[in-house]
């Protein structure tokens, strides 16, 4: 790509860093810094929501209408695509802003509806049903009755420090990344601080890692720039493999720029002139993003040798992972880069000092990262004052579930689970009864109702024994059951396991057998089958801290987690699956107990025909009758009953 | 293998260094993406490139979930196994499509038509559970909607 307005964003870039001196700019160049940050546009523009979460909700086939309709209409217009605001329930998103008016917002916008709200935009009304908001700026009309985006529930209580610019600016641009002020902080710091200044910095501001362990950033940076050797690595650790988190995969996709500059800064921090930025192989449009991203800020000259000339060399390279859970760990990771099976080592040596071919390498998370630009723009006693003393700061949380609204979302850690679910979600869909969050994913626990006043900080947590882990937060209500859910999640770990310990290798595949053993009918059990299966339910609990104790990584160190803390929350839960054979969610499939309606029941005999266990008897014409003892729960008959007389009690 | 296969190959070759065991997995990537799998000749390729055996390269490939060893269905079908869709009862859906396409997870067909495989979250909890067809996505899909899918695809392929 050629940089069409590169002069003048080096100049505004450059200028005040290099000469210390504000740029003036004549008014053609203001002109175009204005049409950069869109404070001022000279013809309409329509932003649309494309980030997977967008895409896969049918934002191209809107991105086709909203063509149609321009060549249709004659009406000249440019079209952006943007990443996601964080709103992914309420996809595809599509602005529009008029010039001198602000720009406002249209949520589930199908391509059947493109027409009638950009008819409406056009001759200034609104469509109130898709209507979002609008995001107000000095200096333009805003469109009366209309909220502000900021002033949603949805939004108002969050702090939006790394998800600022995300569905705002267009991520394939860097031209617009600058123009909003970025890359400014990283080339600002690299000419007037030296490394170990940046790194007292960072560890006054407080900022600890975000990749679940709560590390502080700034030491493990200090530590490889103390450690003497030729050359050292950073790591961007964004192989986000959990079952329900993509924090990473948005913020790659929404602001590519934004995250290469807290690497850089991150990476000029530990003294390491490389960076590695490590992407799941799934996410193709974020390893697309980012490629892009690199390719530009090298052009811009803001990568590779003697930057600007600062004498700061800097290289990213994207690496894409293959692929395993595991591979999250960082030392795992750092084996994976190098060509070998991604299996965790023992820790010390710890990868800061012995990491990436046996050369000091800081592995951080990418939300971590995402917070540095503005923690050394604005200063560490900025940062200090959002969140708690001791987790200072805000977290992203990966917002899923049974909630009303559903996406991304970045509180102060002094925020409570109480505010995220029923003030920023706005509750439970439909009214139901809330049950448990699942919280941080497959190493990560369940949460009960008694836990929703608790604050998200790494202290609060680590008291009542919880951990963020990669920031997913799944809400459930009373139709999820938790067993069925531990059982997920150690289904997943077994597969995810790397082998190398023992422990973990065998210990989750056991534990996943006794979960499978008590969501199952004892349909066919013999001798002491019954009572192998009330051992094995004794011996949960001991089995779970074995592999804790006696574990390697993280993987299996948390592995019993989704089973221990459901089993202390819902302990009740546990004992009717197991004596009393019901599941009370009706989701273990296999507990569920059938009966048909004879008042319905025609005696067709279409059920009796397919039943798999022969378990419906009866004559035909008459109703038919399902025997308890020999019906395996398989639901087959209910799908089968044209008149459906099957019910579940 | 062909000689065209062997000079795209060879092409790849030169993107990397020679006997560099870091290359291993970018250059396995690069192949998995020109030809949708990994071919024995392929590994007997690699192998003699960085000079490692092909038993490591085999024990470093199946690892990882990236990689696979046969080629791809004419329609690849991603149900998706994250926290969400699980909730939303994907688990279930699962194992009606598996039984419906009679394949199981990472098989293919035997006509070579379908191929089935599992991920972690698409991106689209809203509208669980999702799966994806040769990387469309279709949401909120029941066993009955997924039949209607495939009866397409099958219309489509005759
Ligand atoms: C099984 C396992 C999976 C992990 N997955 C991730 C991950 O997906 N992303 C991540 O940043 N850290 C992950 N971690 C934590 C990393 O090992 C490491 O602590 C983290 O990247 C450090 O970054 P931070 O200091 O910025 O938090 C994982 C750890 C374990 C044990
Ligand atoms: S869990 Fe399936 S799309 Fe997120």
């Amino acid at each position: 790509m050629i940089r069409q307005y590169g002069d003048i964003l080096d100049k505004f870039l450059l200028s005040e860093i290099l000469i210390s001196q504000p740029s003036s700019f004549n008014r053609e160049e203001t002109g175009i810094l204005d049409r950069l940050t869109r404070r001022q546009v000279d013809k309409p523009v329509i932003y649309l929501g494309s980030g997977s979460c967008g895409r896969i909700a049918g934002s191209l086939k809107t991105g086709e209408a909203i063509r149609e309709y321009l060549e249709f209409s004659g009406i000249e217009a440019d079209i952006t695509e943007v990443g996601c605001i964080g709103l992914c329930s309420m996809e595809p998103l599509m602005d529009v802003q008029l010039p001198g008016k602000t720009r406002i917002s249209f949520c589930k916008v199908g391509p059947e509806k493109v027409t009638d709200i950009l008819d409406a935009v056009f001759n200034r009304s609104i469509l109130q049903e898709h209507l979002l908001g609008q995001y107000p700026q000095p200096g333009q009309e805003p469109w009366s009755n209309v909220v502000n985006v900021s002033d949603l529930r949805f939004f108002k209580n969050q702090v939006r420090i790394s998800l600022g610019k995300m569905g705002i600016i267009d991520p394939e641009n860097i031209d617009e990344y600058i123009a909003s002020g970025g890359y400014r902080t990283f080339l600002k710091t690299i000419f007037t601080y030296r490394p170990e200044q940046v790194c007292d910095i960072i560890e006054e501001s407080g900022l600890r890692g975000r990749g679940g362990g709560g590390f502080p950033a700034a030491r493990k940076w200090k530590t490889a720039l103390t450690t003497a050797a030729d050359q050292k690595y950073l790591i961007c650790n964004a192989d986000e493999s959990d079952p329900g988190a993509f924090i990473g995969r948005a913020l790659l996709e929404g602001d590519p720029h934004h995250i290469l500059e807290g690497i850089a800064l991150a990476a000029y921090a530990s003294g390491a002139s490389k960076a590695f930025i490590i992407i799941r192989h799934e996410y193709s449009l974020a390893i697309s993003r980012i490629r892009k991203a690199i390719e530009q800020a090298k052009e811009a000259g803001l990568l590779g040798q003697n930057i600007h000339g600062s004498g700061v060399n800097l290289s990213i390279v994207l690496k894409i992972s293959p692929g395993a859970f595991v591979c999250g760990e960082e030392t795992a990771l750092i084996s994976s880069l190098e060509g070998k099976r991604g299996m965790p080592r023992f820790k010390p040596p710890f990868p800061a000092v012995e990491g990436y071919l046996g050369k000091p390498t800081v592995v951080n998370n990418l939300e971590t990262l995402a917070l540095v630009p503005s923690i050394l723009e604005k200063g560490p006693a900025w940062f200090r004052s959002i969140g708690t003393t001791q987790s200072p700061g805000t977290k992203i949380f990966a917002l899923t579930g049974k909630t009303v609204n559903m996406g991304l979302v970045e509180v102060p850690m002094n925020t409570t689970f109480r505010d995220i679910v029923f003030f920023t979600a706005e509750g439970i869909r439909e009214n139901k009864p809330f049950k448990a969050i699942q919280l941080g994913g497959p190493s990560g626990n369940c949460l009960d109702y008694n836990h929703l006043d608790l604050q998200i900080d790494f202290e609060t947590l680590k008291e009542a024994h919880l951990g963020l882990g990669s920031g997913g937060l799944v809400v459930m209500d009373d139709s999820s059951c938790m067993l069925n859910l531990a059982k997920f999640y150690l289904e997943f770990l077994k597969k995810e396991s790397c082998g190398k310990c023992i422990p973990c290798r065998e210990g989750t595949k056991r534990m996943a057998e006794i979960l499978e053993n008590i969501t199952r009918r004892p349909v066919n059990e013999k001798g002491h089958e019954t009572l192998e299966r009330f051992k094995g339910v004794m011996q949960l609990e001991n089995l779970a801290e074995v592999i804790r104790d006696t574990s390697l990584c993280g993987l299996g160190k948390n592995a019993p987690n989704p089973v221990l803390s459901s089993l202390s929350q819902f302990r009740e839960e546990y004992e009717e699956h197991i004596f009393d054979r019901k599941c009370r969610a009706g989701v273990c499939t296999h507990l569920r107990i059938y009966y048909i309606d004879i008042e319905k029941c025609t005696g067709c005999t279409a059920c009796a025909r397919k039943c798999p266990a022969a378990a419906i008897i009866g004559t035909p014409t008459h109703p038919h009758f399902i025997v308890e003892e020999k019906c395996t729960g398989c639901g087959i008959c209910q799908e089968t009953c044209k008149f459906v007389a099957i019910y579940i009690k | 293998m062909n000689q065209s296969m062997d000079n795209e190959i060879d092409s790849i070759f030169q993107k990397h260094q020679r006997n560099q065991r870091e290359a291993l997995i970018p250059i396995l990537q690069d192949i998995q993406e020109q030809y949708g799998y990994i071919s024995e000749e392929a590994v007997q390729k690699v192998g003699l490139f960085l000079a490692i055996p092909t038993s490591k390269i085999y024990g470093v490939a199946t690892f990882y979930d990236q990689f696979h060893f046969q080629p791809k269905g004419k329609f690849h079908i991603t149900v998706c196994r994250g926290t969400t869709c699980h909730l939303e009862e994907s688990d279930n859906l699962l194992e009606e499509v598996s039984k419906y396409l009679k394949i199981s997870q990472s098989e293919v067909s035997r006509d070579g038509m379908f191929s089935l495989e599992t991920t972690t979250c698409m991106g689209a909890c809203g509208r669980a559970p999702v799966i994806s067809v040769n990387g469309n996505y279709y949401e909120q899909m029941t066993i009955d909607t997924f039949k209607e899918l495939i009866e397409s695809f099958k219309q489509r392929a005759l």
